[in-house]
């Protein structure tokens, strides 16, 4: 019988929790990675291996890796620098298994590639030459913390072809394997000034139809959209939602219009409205939304979830996670109908993913 | 040789690493050149590119003392020098 198995990465280390397919009852294992804070675990599911993005205050980034579902860990850095560039690396933010190889998203803003399973890691791109590129990378330009580069969507079959995002610029496609890069935030809204109009939007995360590589979806600092073009367009889906505000989103791995958001208030408190947790979701490609919230807490419930913070996996019937960044880990095995807390107490949750392990 | 105690956060992160190690080491960095060889990844976690220049620098909350004095990377050792690299108190 198949395990599926729940990665969680927190400020205090990686948990692992393990159910079989009825996905009701939970084991929690962990922490692991020694407690440092983890960003994004994911799991090469061609290896079997887990990594995690770190970054400890003390002994700086690095990526873990468990070959074995958590039972030993190891963890290298070799390589994960910027070299003579003028670029530094505070922190690994997100990590991407695809095609043999894996991905890292870095702080300052850059791509790293390891070719050995984590054991050593190079510069894919820093994105050179891209409109903005320069003021990105100006210290007097950072917000709290550094600007970076959260996440890496791949191609489902074409390996030299991926989107990355830039936080606070948007999104770059490349097909060349990161030999040159085309910005792809046509459509798209900014409530700021922007002077380049290809560039300076803040997409907090982008997520692709399992079913169909052109059918793209983001939650985006203001607004959810949409794309039917591989991201050369998008159309705004926002209407519907109580805010348009959000980091998290997740699509259905059997239905290419089902897209599930969690919907936050834009200030600074950045919690699910009103005290009360809802997940999202549209079955009409973001013409109408329906409120989840069956199970979740109703009252009082001022948490927020992180952009890599929701996943879905791909049962029959899919299950959905969202972990909070105070620590609730919350379930749905029936795609989003009811839900149960699957872990109260740990530490404030950066990412959620899920794997079904044979 | 000079007496090195490495911090416990350490330990778990490098097969076999101890606590105290002797090393017949010149300066702050070459003790650690020496570590990096036996335990290869150690320099990275408490060393990182300094700003705006190619040579490395301590990382910020990676404390080394000499002898009870605070040092740097090409802080000399003495042949009977008590280098100790601190983890700082911090976090919560």
């Amino acid at each position: 019988m198949s395990k599926t198995v729940v990665m969680v990465g927190t400020r205090k280390g990686c948990f692992l929790l393990e159910s079989d397919e009825r996905r009701l009852e939970w084991e929690v294992r962990g922490p692991f990675c020694e407690g440092w804070p983890i960003y994004h675990v994911v799991r090469d599911d061609d290896s079997g291996a887990i990594y995690a993005a770190a970054a400890s205050e003390w002994h700086g980034a690095s990526v873990w890796r468990s070959p074995d579902l958590g039972e030993t860990w190891t963890q290298s850095s070799e390589g994960l620098e910027y070299g003579d560039s003028g670029l530094k690396l505070s922190k690994v933010s997100g990590l991407t298994a695809a095609h043999g190889r894996l991905f890292a998203g870095a702080e300052m803003p850059g791509i790293f590639e390891s070719r050995d399973e984590g054991k050593t890691w190079q510069v894919l791109s820093t994105l050179d030459g891209q409109p903005d590129r320069e003021s990105w990378n100006d210290p007097a330009n950072q917000p709290p913390g550094h600007l970076g580069v959260p996440a890496i969507l791949p191609h489902p079959d074409d390996s030299s072809r991926y989107w990355a995002i830039v936080q606070g610029i948007g999104i770059f496609e490349t097909t060349d394997d990161g030999s040159s890069w085309t910005p792809r935030n046509r459509g798209l809204r900014a409530d700021w000034p922007i002077e380049n109009p290809e560039v300076g939007y803040c997409v907090h995360k982008l997520v692709m139809s399992p079913l169909d590589s052109d059918r793209l979806y983001q939650q985006n600092h203001v607004g959810m959209h949409r794309s039917d073009d591989a991201g050369q367009s998008w159309t705004e889906i926002t209407e519907g939602l109580p805010t348009e505000f959000g980091f998290a989103a997740a699509a259905h791995p059997h239905d290419r219009d089902t897209f599930y958001v969690i919907p936050l208030d834009p200030g600074h408190g950045r919690c699910m409205p009103d005290g009360q947790a809802a997940v999202w979701r549209t079955r009409d490609a973001g013409a109408a939304w329906e409120r989840l919230d069956d199970g979740l807490p109703q009252q009082d419930a001022h948490v927020g979830v992180l952009r890599e913070g929701m996943a879905i996996d791909n049962h029959e019937v899919p299950g959905l996670y969202f972990g909070t960044s105070t620590g609730q880990l919350f379930a749905s095995a029936d795609d989003g109908q009811s839900w149960s807390e699957i872990a109260s107490y740990l530490p404030g949750i950066a990412s959620v993913e899920v794997a079904i392990v044979d | 040789m000079a007496e090195v105690y490495l911090p416990s956060t350490l330990r778990p992160l490098f097969a076999g690493l101890p606590r105290h190690v002797e090393l017949d080491a010149a300066t702050v960095d070459e003790a650690l050149d020496l570590l990096e060889e036996r335990w290869p990844g150690l320099r990275d976690r408490l060393c990182e590119p300094g700003s705006g220049e190619p040579a490395p620098v301590l990382r910020r909350h990676i404390h080394v003392y000499v002898d009870r004095e605070r040092a740097a990377l090409e802080t000399a050792l003495e042949p009977r020098s008590r280098v100790d690299v601190i983890a700082a108190i911090s976090g919560g």
